[in-house]
């Protein structure tokens, strides 16, 4: 990168510049035509200078110049006006050119703020451009959060300065080189005085401030470091609790924050002490000016109204100055922020940018052999992990490479993947060098997994289709607003230097996975999915989310059918009591009572949980049916249960997850409350009161709880209020709640309540995992497996995917590799978090997938277990950074090698 | 049946009888009430024992596999305890528990069960008692097995 700032910014944005000096230049005329202005007004209409006679009138707007050689030429005569109507047009002038004036600095702002912001995208986005193409061992050395904040927060104040960077030296050079020119036009003595004091000023504060850009950087480098610290408290939180290492972290964070306070704080004295030494010189001229200007007054060799001028122009001359100052400073300051952020960015082995670049069309496939040649591989630190290895793995090859705990085989699948660099030799393809090769071919033909998998804050979907997203296959159109924005988009994008690529287009590459379009897609997904053995985990997530019904549509659409096959199927097998379904007009008793008076989802807070109670619609519904004090009387009942129950437990006690009417840390306050409201008439207690205790009784559930609350009357009178609740429902509730109906889709509900529609009887232990079975069936059966299976793949993995398990996330990565049909798959200990079964179970699968319809392609798996290597065609076994055997598995189990040794 | 009428059953059952019936309520209420038609599996030898049952109506057998298939050996009535050696031996379960008409039973998880008595320590040492007096009565049988030898 251009390690001048002046010069990067030149580069880019010269031609703007040079256009925006040009206006600033013409901006300068009616800025000193408004100089000029308030002496002729002083002088003239207001002490009648010119109109000394009553009647008297002067031209205005007289355009007349004394030319060379032509002498006075007049162009316009002007209008002749007398003194007021002078004073009037006068003043309009001033005006029109106070409104001039604010206009050019509009455009001028405007404009260099645009300069400004085009190129701090530009510098970001070449910043992260750098990023994708710096060489594997960067990463070794670099905090992430460091470099986040060097594109982030670092180059930020470059954005405000480039604007700046050649215009306010002009316009404000420019506004001072006036002020003092008109000075000394004024008095040439009175501006030698003001240029004596700007000449200390010039040379005196730049000199103090070079203190301020030391600590400048420092403040620059410490803050970075802290960003990067925290980043990694972050990352590795677990380790932290792991260690009660937490008051470790804390200590450091004071640590580093007590520097940075120091670094600010002495920046902040000195910033202050060089602007109180600024504004002492600047107000020392005018105490010279009204001094030694007022002497030449009184001496009559000078007249009010020039004094007065200089004295006018002399307020516009410290302002310029200051800024002019501020600048120089601003310039030094982000000069240093950007050498520093460039040094960083500096990187020797860049990827050439060739190699990462677009390709639309599909490369074709590897049909040469891989083949490492004298390749040696070395970790961070120089030790060798592999030692001049060549080998060779023909297209359609298996390969399981074997290892010893030193053998590197590791090292070899990352120089396949080109994750890390030979230290020497080289990896080819055929005659190519691999790292040579565009990554449009070595990305689309090959394929990487291992047990380090990286997943992006996205959701299942996004994760397994990344690694078809190569290039924005689909043109997308745009109507009406969107078009223009999208015009804007790409205008915009191309000067600042950025791709116009458009992230809205279709990136998934269908072809590679066997598939035409979105539509049949999902088959391809679905087989790498079982391969894998991931679907089961993915249906579950599924059944337990709730469907975006804009895009699952089918299954809202079949969902009675769904609800009769499920009772049908139960009824079938005698397992009808396992549910209780809601029915519209009668009391599920396996439901709370609070769920059996909304009979619905909530769909907003408003009535959801606890609010229930509280809701002043829902409880005049309560007050209507008689039920207020019945269930006030039961909260009582309730809360005296559960106190008598819980009371003398820790609060942290596991039998409180048992306990569905209140957690451990209310118990107090009721049992407090109780004591308060027994024995006290139910019309004396307070709407606030009444609320905790019916709340209680909502979450009762009489087979659950057993505690003979709930009778059969009690029942239909709640049926009854149910049935009131939803007929008055008020205009603003309308949207709270989705009621139960069996003929309807609930969206606010989970996909296995939906398809239930009821409640799982709780004397039945092993009712939800019969119950899932018979669902998983039903769905398959209905045809609908493949969209609960789309519901899952909703889920968001959250940040690096941790919302899964190692081995969910693992085999995910299998599957993503496994996806784009590769000629080429290297796998890299790729299941090591499943245990020993599975993992023989799933790399079985792989193998069958990747070779089904015919596909050949070289399978190079670094196994977990020498036991595993059976399963492929050849067997190479690496000992010490060195290859020790090569052959068949029977040949190598037959001899009297390490492999041997390995596998007994 | 409420769960007072619960706690009056436990009561009845000589491994609970000496225990505080607040205790007993406790249990009960931690405690699943579950429900098994005549045929249905309880538990099956060699499971590993994650709860204990105390039945509180119906009639269950108890049944040890064999080269003949399965034998019954007793059968349960209600107010008995079943499995309560597995989980408080960490052990599999020696038998199998069919019911043999509809069955209502309170199944004690194990962790429930364990936590309690670390929690109430009378409450274990009234176990203990029960234990031993089975145990010393199995000893006075066996001495009378082997003399009768």
């Amino acid at each position: 990168m251009e390690p001048s700032l002046a010069r990067y910014i030149w580069t880019h944005t010269k031609k703007q510049q040079l256009w925006i000096l040009v206006i600033v230049l013409l901006s300068m005329i009616p800025y000193f035509m408004s100089f000029d202005l308030p002496k002729l007004i002083v002088n003239g209409p207001i002490q009648g200078k010119g109109f000394e006679q009553p009647g008297a009138t002067q031209p205005f707007m007289r355009l007349h110049y004394n030319l060379p050689f032509i002498g006075e030429v007049q162009f316009f005569p002007g209008f002749q006006l007398d003194r007021t109507t002078t004073l009037f047009a006068l003043s309009l002038v001033f005006l029109l050119l106070v409104i001039i004036n604010g206009l050019f600095k509009f455009y001028i702002n405007t404009y260099k703020g645009r300069l400004g912001e085009r190129m701090l995208r530009r510098i970001r986005f070449e910043l992260v451009d750098r990023v994708l193409r710096f060489p594997p061992r960067y990463f070794k050395r670099v905090k992430s959060a460091e470099v986040a904040t060097m594109v982030k927060d670092e180059v930020e104040p470059l954005g405000g300065f480039i604007g700046d960077a050649f215009l306010q030296p002009v316009l404000l050079g420019g506004q001072a080189v006036t002020a003092m020119l008109f000075i000394v036009v004024q008095n040439f003595w009175l501006g030698m005085i003001a240029a004596v004091i700007v000449a200390i000023q010039i040379v005196l504060i730049p000199r103090m401030r070079r203190r301020l850009i030391v600590l400048g950087r420092k403040r620059q480098l410490t803050a970075r470091a802290l960003s990067g610290r925290v980043g990694e408290i972050v990352d590795g939180i677990g380790a932290v609790h792991v260690h009660d290492t937490s008051n470790y972290e804390r200590a450091d964070i004071a640590a580093r924050l007590g520097l940075i306070f120091k670094i600010r704080f002495d920046l902040y004295q000195w910033k202050f002490m060089v602007k109180f030494l600024n504004n002492f010189l600047a107000q020392i001229t005018p105490f010279l000016f009204y001094m030694v200007g007022g002497y030449l007054v009184i001496q009559g060799r000078l007249d009010v109204g020039q004094l007065v001028a200089v004295i006018g122009a002399y307020k516009d001359l410290p302002g310029p100055m200051k800024e002019l100052i501020d600048w120089d400073q601003d310039r030094q300051d982000v000069q240093v922020k950007y050498q520093q952020v460039v040094e960083q960015f500096t990187v020797e082995g860049l990827i050439a940018p060739q190699i990462g670049a677009l390709t639309i069309d599909d490369p074709g496939p590897m049909t040469k052999p891989l083949s490492a040649i004298g390749l040696s591989m070395a970790d961070d630190g120089g030790a060798m992990l592999l030692d001049r290895i060549s080998l060779q793995v023909k297209p359609g090859e298996t390969v399981a490479l074997v290892s010893t705990s030193t053998g590197g085989a590791e090292a070899l699948a990352e120089a396949f993947a080109r994750l890390n660099w030979p230290e020497s030799g080289k990896v080819a393809s055929g005659a190519d060098d691999l790292l040579e090769l565009p990554e449009a071919v070595t990305g689309r033909r090959m394929s990487y997994a291992s047990s380090d998998v990286f997943l992006f804050q996205a959701s299942l979907r996004d994760n397994l289709l990344y690694g078809l997203k190569h290039a924005p296959l689909t043109p997308v159109t745009y109507d009406g607003a969107a078009a223009d924005q999208q015009r804007w988009n790409i205008h915009e994008a191309r000067r600042s230097g950025n791709p116009d690529l458009d992230i809205h287009s279709d990136w998934i590459d269908y072809a590679s996975v066997g598939a035409t379009g979105p539509h049949d897609l999902f088959e391809a997904v679905r087989q790498v999915l079982d391969a894998v053995l991931l679907s089961r985990d993915i249906l579950d997530l599924g059944l337990r989310s709730s469907a975006d019904l804009t895009r699952h549509t089918e299954l809202a659409g079949r969902i009675v059918e769904l609800r009769a096959a499920l009772r049908t199927r139960l009824e079938h097998e005698g397992l009808s009591g396992l549910v209780v379904p809601f029915e519209p007009g009668a009391y599920n008793k396996e439901a709370t009572i609070g769920q059996n008076l909304l009979f619905g989802a909530a769909a907003g807070p408003e009535l959801a949980d606890k609010a229930l109670a509280a809701n002043p619609y829902f409880a005049s519904v309560l007050r209507q049916a008689g039920l207020d004090r019945t269930f006030y009387e039961m909260g009582l009942e309730i809360a005296e249960q559960a106190i008598e129950l819980f009371a003398d437990l820790p609060p942290d006690h596991q039998f409180f997850q048992q306990l569905a009417f209140m957690s451990a840390e209310e118990i107090p306050a009721y049992e407090t409350l109780l004591q308060r409201l027994k024995n006290r008439p139910y019309e004396t207690v307070s709407e606030n009161d009444r609320a905790m205790m019916v709340t209680l009784s909502f979450a009762y559930i009489e087979p659950r709880h057993r505690f003979g609350l709930l009778g059969e009357e009690l029942m239909n009178k709640i049926v009854a209020a149910r049935n009131r609740f939803h007929e008055d429902l008020p205009p603003e509730l309308q949207n709270a709640v989705e009621r139960y109906d069996p003929a309807k889709y609930i969206a606010a509900a989970t996909v296995m309540d939906n398809v239930l529609f009821g409640r799982l009887g709780s004397n039945h232990p092993d009712a939800p995992d019969r119950i899932r079975s018979i669902v998983y069936d039903i769905l398959d059966e209905l045809g609908l497996y493949a969209e609960l299976l789309d519901v899952g793949l909703d889920f968001n993995v959250g940040a690096g995917g941790r919302r899964l398990t190692a081995g969910q996330r693992q085999k995910l990565d299998v599957a993503r590799a496994l996806l784009k049909r590769p000629d080429f798959l290297i796998l890299n200990r790729p299941l090591s978090a499943l245990d020993q079964r599975v993992q023989d179970k799933v790399l079985q699968n792989v193998l069958e997938e990747a070779r089904r319809d015919g596909r050949s392609p070289a399978i190079v798996c670094v196994v977990t277990n020498p036991a595993m290597a059976m399963m492929f065609d050849r067997v190479v076994v690496f000992d010490s950074g060195r290859l020790v055997e090569d052959g068949p598995h029977e040949t190598l189990l037959a001899g009297d090698g390490i492999f041997k040794e390995l596998v007994s | 049946m409420l769960l007072k009428d619960e706690v009056g059953m436990l009561q009845r059952v000589p491994l609970f009888s000496g225990i505080e019936s607040a205790k007993l309520k406790l249990l009960a209420f931690t405690s699943d009430r579950v429900s098994y038609s005549a045929g249905q599996i309880l538990f099956r030898q060699g499971d590993e024992g994650d709860a204990a049952y105390v039945i509180l109506s119906g009639k269950a057998d108890i049944l040890v596999d064999s080269d003949n298939g399965p034998i019954k050996v007793a059968e349960l009535l209600p107010n008995s305890i079943v499995g309560e050696i597995a989980i408080l031996c960490n052990s599999s379960r020696t038998a199998t528990v069919r019911a043999a008409s509809p069955v209502e039973a309170l199944r004690i998880r194990k962790d429930h069960f364990l936590r309690l008595m670390r929690e109430f320590p009378e409450m274990t040492i009234e176990m203990v008692r029960v234990l031993a007096d089975r145990l010393s009565h199995t000893t006075a049988d066996l001495i009378d097995a082997r003399s009768a030898k």
